[in-house]
């Protein structure tokens, strides 16, 4: 009786000293707070829309190990992305690079912003010509406070 | 038998909106009153007929008839009954005719509420509609039934897509839907304006209500989508710009500039060829959206099928409808009077520059993404279009729109001066730029984005504050109370929905700035602690589900050492697709959310677990939410209630002139 006693105190002890504030899953918190940064802006090539930081697809994870190699190797983190883009193209990258087939794609909205203001601000010139230029008299002018206070007097 | 009496319904419906399309069109063009009055009963025929077709969808479902082809690919005898329902748009055909069903809602609905609308008006509008309603009901039956069949019978169907069996699946799809079909509204009602030459006030003032209420079904729509991305896909993100999303977005952008464009037109007669041109362009969004979404042109959850066929006819009868609607406007539109005069500061001013703002950045939101495929189909290379290049182009173009929303109600109509303006709100944005500088210091790190965020929800609440404060002080006399009543609803609507943003714009800045996350591998009994919580792992259970089995974990949850929540994320493994899916436990409050998902397991029941503590996450929902309630309050206004009861006092053959019947 008292051996089990003793065994069950002993397991539970145990159970206690296992107990214990969690591991990271990464063995190198500066390491993994670059690969968060970078992997935000990278694709998980496998899924269907989905960041390498949020994927759980195993080539995700493999890629994530790469990636997380070869900051421990130090390189920078535009040697990296360089490298990602040599072997998988443009595709991995989740901020286009400018180049010439992208110039549109990065430039367009501000250009697009240009035009319209300007067809804006051209479109209100004209119009303000050829709007007819009504004239109010004084006379009208106290007409209407007249009409006005009336109204409020008799609603 | 049932199919394929729902497959008939299809045709006659088909029948009746070729008889909408033309007959009641014809007879405003000539003037025949009895043409014209064909309209309204093809319009309640033609949604009792679609009712009829999507109810006995809804039957094989829900009696698990997998001889028809739809429901042996997308249900299962095992999937619960109200998700074998949801199945019903849960793939291409039956989200068709989701879509076919709710233009045929809206259709019904226009029929009820439009007697104080010229006979005219009414037939072109209810004969626009038919025409849409023709083109979908025809791509349907030519090229996507639902109803066909599949013989041999399958002995039991593949299943629904786990990642849509979720609560989410029974409401997001519809209010979508309510909300993108809804513009169609606003669409018939300005082609049918274009057709009769009479766009004017009037025509303004009748569509607005139909398209706030569109813009509210999408906005709720929109919201519930995100909120089930952010729980079902088990990584804790909202909003991601994936295609999808932003073919929901479009639309959105360009019917928030229609309403505030209409607004214009109704109260000043002005920017009538600009809104037309937005309304059409906001139901071309929503059409393309839809198509996009189902055509399988974009990869993602949502694209079911890739079909030659589909895709040519889409094309066809997007070019029809957005070109043929262009056409009409390019024709039509340069013979619009122009409305009144307003100078450059002016609160029409302001209004014109927020629309092109949306619009430009609806354009920036098109462009990135169609630039993949474009890209892609002219041979060029393969690219991604992500987060980090919406963010860098959608910041900076809704940045002036949001700090324009803080001074556009303040600004007087036609004639505003910037010396006022400023004295009236210079302690609005005082007290703005300090709080957005201070209050990240205190909160313990500042970033400018932070500041930028705070920065704009404090000065769209400040400035709606004076607005108030002004408003109340113009109302002399009566007390506080009288003068709170006597101020309009569609005024409270406009103030509520512009704090809608505020507390999105909250919500978004604060979880950026705040939120913190954890990887971490927990054995039994470990606890990880985060943003002042601690989490401790009582191990995983195994659990059968009725479609799937799955890993189910225990969380404690303490603070300060009371106890907070215990928590039950999910691992499931769906049999029939076979697909892993992760349940995350979220711990829902207003001012953080806890979400905790399992990730893999590990030796000895340990697991790899993901920690997140998510600040404000919730304002951003709430957000979209009170948006939506300032829509449906500026709906309810006192003018558009004495229209309704106006009209239930006109007899229904009675043709009255127009302008006694509207207000």
């Amino acid at each position: 009786m008292i051996r089990i006693w003793t065994l069950m105190v002993v397991l539970t002890m145990a159970g206690v000293a296992a107990a214990q504030e969690a591991r990271p899953l990464a063995e190198n918190p500066q390491v993994e707070a670059r690969l968060k940064v970078l992997a935000v802006e990278l694709r998980c090539l496998v899924c269907q829309n989905q960041t390498l930081a949020d994927s759980n697809a195993p080539l995700a994870e493999d890629l994530r190990r790469e990636v997380r190699e070869m900051i421990a190797k130090n390189m920078s983190d535009q040697d990296i992305i360089n490298f990602l883009v040599e072997r998988y193209g443009d595709f991995v990258l989740y901020r286009p690079p400018l180049r010439a087939t992208t110039t549109v794609l990065w430039i367009g909205p501000f250009l697009l912003l240009a035009v319209a203001g300007t067809v804006l601000i051209m479109a209100l010139r004209r119009r303000q010509k050829t709007l007819p230029d009504v004239v109010v008299s004084d006379a009208d002018h106290e007409r209407v406070v007249q009409l006005l206070s009336d109204g409020a007097k008799h609603p | 038998m049932i199919p394929e009496i729902g497959h008939f319904a299809l045709i006659l419906a088909l029948c009746v909106a070729a008889v909408q399309g033309t007959v009641p069109i014809f007879g405003a063009a000539s003037g025949n009153a009895s043409f014209m009055a064909v309209a309204k009963p093809a319009a309640r025929g033609q949604f009792l007929l679609v009712l009829i077709a999507f109810c006995c969808l809804g039957y094989a479902f829900a009696d698990k008839d997998f001889s028809v082809l739809y429901v042996a690919a997308n249900a299962n005898s095992k999937l619960p009954l109200h998700y074998r329902l949801a199945a019903i748009w849960g793939a291409h055909e039956g989200s068709l005719l989701l879509w076919t069903f709710i233009l045929t809602l809206w259709m019904m609905a226009v029929t009820l509420f439009s007697k104080h609308l010229p006979d005219a008006m009414r037939a072109r509008i209810l004969g626009v509609m038919g025409l849409v309603s023709l083109g979908f009901l025809l791509f349907m039956l030519t090229v996507s039934n639902p109803f066909e069949r599949l013989i041999p019978a399958a002995p039991d169907g593949r299943d629904l897509n786990p990642l849509l069996q979720d609560p989410g699946m029974v409401m997001h799809p519809p209010m979508l839907y309510m909300g993108y079909v809804g513009f169609s509204v606003a669409f018939a009602f300005a082609i049918a304006a274009l057709l009769g030459g009479n766009l004017d006030a009037a025509w303004a003032r009748w569509s607005r209500p139909w398209t706030t209420v569109a813009w509210c079904f999408l906005t709720v729509g929109i919201a519930l989508g995100s909120g089930w991305a952010y729980y079902e896909l088990g990584w804790g993100g909202w909003w991601f710009w994936d295609p999808v999303e932003n073919a929901s977005f479009m639309p959105w952008l360009a019917g928030t500039a229609l309403i505030h464009s209409l607004a214009v037109t109704d109260k000043r007669g002005g920017f009538k060829v600009w809104t037309v041109l937005l309304a059409i362009l906001a139901f071309s969004l929503s059409l393309l959206g839809t198509f996009l979404v189902r055509s399988g042109v974009l990869t993602s959850v949502h694209a079911f099928a890739t079909d030659p066929k589909r895709g040519l006819f889409i094309l066809v009868f997007l070019a029809v409808v957005i070109g043929g609607s262009l056409l009409l406007y390019a024709w039509r539109a340069p013979r619009v009077g122009l409305g009144g005069g307003f100078d450059p500061v002016s609160r029409e001013a302001m209004l014109l520059v927020n629309n092109v703002l949306l619009v430009v950045a609806m354009a920036s939101v098109l462009l990135g993404t169609l630039y993949p495929l474009f890209l892609d189909a002219l041979g060029l290379g393969k690219i991604s279009v992500g987060p980090p290049y919406f963010d860098t182009v959608f910041v900076p173009l809704m940045t002036p729109a949001l700090f324009l929303m803080g001074i556009g109600p303040l600004a007087q109509w036609k004639k505003a001066s910037l010396p006022d303006l400023a004295l009236r709100l210079r302690w609005a944005f005082g007290v703005s730029v300090a709080t957005a500088v201070l209050l990240p210091v205190v909160l313990g790190k500042w970033t400018p984005l932070l500041s930028l965020g705070l920065l704009l929800a404090l000065w769209i609440v400040t400035t709606a504050v004076v607005n108030i404060r002004e408003r109340l002080t113009r109302l002399e006399g009566a007390g506080l109370v009288n003068r709170l009543a006597s101020i309009p609803r569609s005024y409270w609507g406009m103030i509520l929905a512009h704090c809608g943003i505020a507390v999105f714009i909250v919500g978004v800045t604060m979880v950026k700035g705040f939120e913190t996350e954890q990887d971490v591998r927990m054995n039994v009994g470990d606890h990880a602690t985060i943003g002042g919580y601690t989490f401790q792992f009582d191990g995983a259970k195994d659990l059968v589900g009725p479609n799937y089995i799955a890993a189910r974990g225990t969380f404690r949850v303490t603070k300060d050492g009371h106890d907070v929540t215990v928590m039950y994320p999910e691992k499931r493994r769906y049999m029939v697709q076979s697909q892993t899916m992760t349940e995350a436990a979220i711990d829902s409050g207003l001012l953080r959310d806890l979400y905790v998902s399992l990730g893999e397991p590990l030796e000895a029941g340990a697991w790899s677990v993901r920690l997140y503590h998510k600040p404000f996450i919730d304002w951003i929902w709430g957000g979209c939410l009170i948006m939506a309630v300032g829509g449906v309050l500026a709906i309810t206004d006192r003018r558009y209630r004495l229209a309704w009861r106006r009209e239930q006092e006109v007899p229904v053959a009675a043709s009255q002139p127009v302008e006694a019947s509207i207000v």
